[in-house]
């Protein structure tokens, strides 16, 4: 696989995982972590494990967003800290 | 507090990162993992099982009981889902809402309050938006996909990525899609509080049966050769049957675990009202 994919989305992936934790909008941080967990889903891919990138690419970007939102949704949407 | 917590951060971080340097490097063909222990399953797997993707027989055969307890920690997070969410806190909300489809005017109703059954009125959240056309159709349009898709990959996982995880997931998906797009109590007109939470604890005993089935004809718990008696099959295709078997258990846990976990979250436990 070329180096320059790998390096770009390993990139996305340390800006998505920290952007995720700094943010304050919980709503945003839920997106980004669906973000995060779709690039690694890209990443498993790249390194060949395609059972390991379907259940990240279902599991991670897909339910979790969603039970992520809902909780957002249900409690409050700014962090206190 | 914060400084505390990013100082401990780093310096796990320090030493993960330190740690992963003594670790053989990506795709090493001398290292441990790589020299008799993939090459076992690689090889023999196919002679075993008669199943091409080995990560399928891997995951259900050679180390189906890890499986069968993976699924039983997913039924637990529903469970705990439900207990934390449904028995605590789903009480009857003290107001409920209707809407007279032909003029667009609201009630709002007291706890207690009922409205006469007519076809006139229906229920709406209390955070109501106008319905989308668009939406609810592009929905509807694709949930039956979805859903085929999810059976396929159930079905299709001894010889292509996917399984009782991935496909049950998708088949959860297809109704958490139909909860967001419609509204919860469309969704849960087509699955019943109860049929979650029958289904859930079944998919798990359907697991654990074909192991205690295994165990009954006298062999190992979770050894599906024993089961060519009983499906008049050879031990090797038993092997994949049994696998198979396993993987509807898994899926039916698995998705009735999603929608569970979603209905209660998104409700806060009151399954009245969702996203």
């Amino acid at each position: 696989m070329f180096w320059q994919i790998d390096l770009a989305i390993l990139t996305l992936v340390v800006v998505t995982a920290v952007a995720s934790l700094m943010v304050k909008d919980l709503l945003g941080a839920a997106i980004l972590f669906g973000a995060y967990s779709f690039l690694m889903c890209l990443l498993w891919s790249i390194m060949g494990a395609v059972d390991v990138a379907f259940t990240e690419a279902s599991v991670g970007a897909g339910v979790s967003s969603v039970f992520f939102v809902a909780a957002v949704f249900r409690t409050s949407r700014r962090t206190k800290d | 507090m914060k400084i505390i917590g990013l100082i401990i951060t780093i310096i796990t971080g320090a030493f993960l990162v330190y740690a992963a340097a003594d670790f053989p490097a990506w795709a090493d063909p001398n290292s441990p993992a790589s020299t008799y222990l993939s090459p076992y399953f690689i090889e023999n797997s196919m002679k075993d099982t008669s199943v091409p993707n080995f990560v399928t027989s891997l995951l259900a055969d050679y180390r189906g009981f890890d499986t069968m307890f993976e699924t039983t920690v997913i039924f637990t997070a529903g469970l705990v889902c439900f207990i934390l969410l449904r028995i605590s806190g789903g009480k009857e909300p003290e107001t409920s809402h209707y809407r007279h489809v032909l003029t667009g005017v609201t009630v709002t109703l007291k706890k207690g309050h009922k409205i006469p059954e007519s076809e006139d009125f229906e229920r709406i959240d209390d955070l109501w938006t106008p319905p989308d056309l668009i939406i609810k159709t592009g929905c509807r349009l694709m949930i039956p996909f979805i859903q085929l898709f999810g059976l396929y990959v159930i079905a299709h996982g001894h010889s292509s990525p996917g399984g009782g995880f991935q496909g049950g997931v998708i088949l959860g998906a297809s109704i958490i899609l139909l909860a967001i797009s419609h509204d919860l109590r469309t969704a849960l007109e087509k699955m019943r509080e109860k049929v979650v939470a029958i289904l859930c604890p079944i998919g798990v005993s359907i697991y654990a049966g074909t192991g205690a089935l295994c165990l009954l004809l006298g062999v190992n718990f979770l050894d599906y050769s024993a089961l060519a008696s009983v499906l008049h099959v050879d031990p090797i295709a038993a092997r994949s049957h049994g696998i198979f078997m396993v993987e509807i258990g898994v899926g039916i846990a698995v998705m009735t675990t999603m929608i569970w976990i979603y209905n209660n979250i998104s409700s806060a436990g009151k399954y009245n009202q969702g996203l």
